[in-house]
């Protein structure tokens, strides 16, 4: 009853006329950078970001968050009427959704998506609101050790998980933990690599981070390459999907949820990974998966649920624990810090109005969205015509005066540009950067919390071990590690 | 096949690593390092550099194993002119103002792309222009001289 009692108080919350507005820019935001590929909502909220600080904290966040689901719903638009990815988390609706367009279903393929998106966004709200007081709840008993073990195991999984090398990954979480670093010390007050520049006394600001490491290095990456669009010529026309449709589709979008939403919850998987194992999952499923690749529903359903499952449930950690389990959801703990609300289980208790009413935005974001992409699905696709030339300088533009706004000094964008040659020679070395972003932002709360642990302890390192959720928390460490590297090496060695 | 270590992939990745984590120890040796029990500013960095210095070498011999080259070529001209525009968007804002400093920086951006057409990003300019007038000028009522410098 309790739940019911503090879905009403969301919901209350979330109908206000000021947070309904921003839901609804956030959604159709979040729409528009998801149907234009090259343009992700990593790099959007990273843009957007200086601006919340002139928002109160519920209405940024939830547009915010608006951003991010929206975006799993506009990528797939892209997906199926271009055969290109709007969002990388699209990539794998391509391949049946581009097939049933070229059959003449277009139609029914983007209303498929946008109807599992849609189930999938309203039970990611549901676990959300019923996992997060119960995590919350028993999170308020974790010391320094636990929240040291904790981190540490979110960022060996985020290391292992995001890309298929886990040397590479962990040494970014190693370098991004060092980026942390700069700045003043809070224990002892003393300026850490700051190179005699006051501005860094201060540490170094997370947009100039983040857009530097996704914006620069991912527009100078899409540079290298020629353009290449063709836009779908033929009408949509017939949205209805048929009731054999709605009878194919159905389990595999509950599967689709159910695997999304783990996966969402994990660090590192992310609604990207999360469409690709459930495609793989729905293919062995099929009772006949050669119809997979020429335009099967279900190919189009189970991905499009499980990503917009895992952008729902990747707010589990992030609000309860204050542990972001992907780069974005290290954008927005970033937002809220600034808005000076420290996340983690307190957020529950302190500003019940940010938590229900987010939750609460999300249902109202993914009804929204249900409407923006399913009617107007005409209006998204004209805009596929604007050529990337005309949106990479724009994108630029707005970095620069969002890096610029947030503290009026000039040194942080000659930092931004600097970082983004560093993010641009690590893509090109293979070296996924969302690992290195995730250490910065956990950086000194990881420093902060191990320090204090072996404080308490009296310099005994044991103490990560005899805490039983402490050891909980390191033997997944190891095992996530052990799960994810072992058998990468072992095909390594048969090739 | 005579691997080619300028271009060597995990090589240059290793490299990389190594340089910084070693960076790293040096520039924390004059932080003091304190005990495992009371950690000095020192300690956590310089911890962090000596790992990330293992991992340097790590990727770096498998580079030298695997002998796997960088794909595609390095975009360093349109990068160049990306960074550029980042600089220079910081550098002339509160010399010359917001509007010159936006049509600046979006010329310098969009030469770094494969096609760039001088009428194109003219009208580019004057759209982007007259927008972030209207929403950061107007709307959110950022403090910066739309013309002229704060000097």
């Amino acid at each position: 009853m309790e739940l019911f009692h503090n879905l009403v108080f969301g919901f209350g919350v979330a109908f206000s006329l000021q947070n309904l507005a921003y839901c609804f820019v956030g959604v159709a935001l979040g729409t528009l950078i998801g149907v234009l590929p090259g343009v992700g909502p990593l790099v959007t909220i990273a843009m957007l970001f200086p601006i919340t600080f002139h928002l109160p904290a519920v209405p940024a966040i939830i547009m915010l968050a608006g951003i991010f689901y929206g975006a799993q719903y506009g990528g797939s638009t892209t997906s199926i009427l271009v055969n290109l990815p709007g969002e990388t988390a699209s990539a794998v609706t391509c391949i049946d959704g581009y097939q049933m367009a070229r059959q003449g279903r277009a139609g029914p393929a983007l209303a498929t998506a946008a109807l599992a998106s849609f189930f999938a966004g309203c039970v990611g709200t549901l676990l959300i609101a019923l996992a997060g007081p119960t995590l919350g709840e028993w999170a308020l008993k974790f010391g320094a050790a636990e929240y040291t073990s904790l981190m540490l195991m979110a960022l060996v999984a985020s290391a292992v998980m995001t890309q298929g090398d886990a040397v590479k990954g962990l040494a970014l979480v190693v370098l991004g933990l060092l980026v942390g670093v700069v700045g003043v010390d809070v224990n002892s007050g003393m300026a850490r690599y700051s190179f005699g520049f006051p501005e860094l006394v201060d540490g170094i600001g997370f947009t100039v981070v983040a857009v530097g490491l996704f914006a620069v290095a991912e527009i100078v990456a899409n540079l290298e390459s020629r353009e290449a669009r063709e836009v779908y010529a033929g009408k949509v026309t017939g949205l209805m999907p048929t009731a054999r449709d709605i009878r194919d589709a159905a389990w595999p979008t509950v599967r689709g949820t159910a695997l999304g939403a783990c996966f969402g919850v994990l660090p590192g998987t992310g609604p990207a990974l999360s469409s690709f194992a459930t495609y793989m999952l729905e293919k062995k499923l099929a009772r006949d998966p050669s119809r997979f690749g020429r335009g099967a529903i279900e190919g189009v359903a189970a991905p499009e649920a499980a990503n917009n499952a895992a952008a729902q449930t990747a707010f589990i950690p992030m609000l309860t624990l204050g542990i972001p389990a992907s780069p974005i959801m290290a954008l927005m703990l970033a937002a809220l810090t600034l808005q000076g609300i420290a996340a983690g289980p307190q957020v529950m208790l302190d500003k019940p109005d940010l938590f229900w009413g987010l939750v609460a935005s999300m249902w109202i974001g993914n009804l929204l969205l249900v409407v923006l992409n399913l009617p107007l699905v005409g209006l998204w696709v004209k805009l596929l015509a604007v050529p990337y030339r005309w949106l990479f300088p724009s994108i630029i533009l707005f970095c620069c005066i969002g890096n610029y706004s947030v503290s009026n000094n000039p040194f942080d964008l000659y930092l931004c540009a600097i970082i983004g040659v560093l993010g641009y020679v690590l893509v090109k070395l293979e070296c996924e950067p969302a690992p290195l972003l995730l250490g910065y932002v956990l950086g000194p709360l990881l420093e902060e919390n191990l320090r204090r642990a072996l404080l308490i302890a009296r310099g005994d390192p044991t103490v990560f071990f005899t805490r039983p959720i402490s050891l909980a928390f390191m033997i997944a460490a190891v095992l996530i590690f052990v799960v994810m590297v072992v058998p990468a090496r072992a095909t390594r060695r048969r090739t | 096949m005579k691997p080619d270590l300028r271009n060597n992939r995990d090589f240059i990745a290793g490299l990389l690593f190594i340089v910084l984590g070693g960076l790293a120890v040096v520039l924390a040796r004059d932080y003091p390092l304190g005990s495992t029990m009371r950690m000095g500013p020192g300690y956590f960095p310089t911890v962090l550099g000596g790992i990330l210095i293992l991992f340097g070498v790590t990727v770096l011999l498998r580079g030298v194993r695997s002998g796997d080259q960088v794909k595609g070529v390095w975009g360093w001209k349109p990068l160049a002119l990306i960074a550029l525009s980042i600089v220079l968007f910081g550098f002339l804002l509160d010399r010359v103002g917001m509007i010159p400093a936006t049509v600046v920086t979006l010329f310098a951006a969009a030469a770094a792309g494969r096609e760039f057409r001088f009428k194109e990003v003219l009208l580019l300019a004057v759209v982007m222009s007259a927008f972030c007038v209207a929403v950061f000028s107007y709307g959110l009522k950022l403090p910066y001289p739309l013309i002229g410098g704060y000097y």
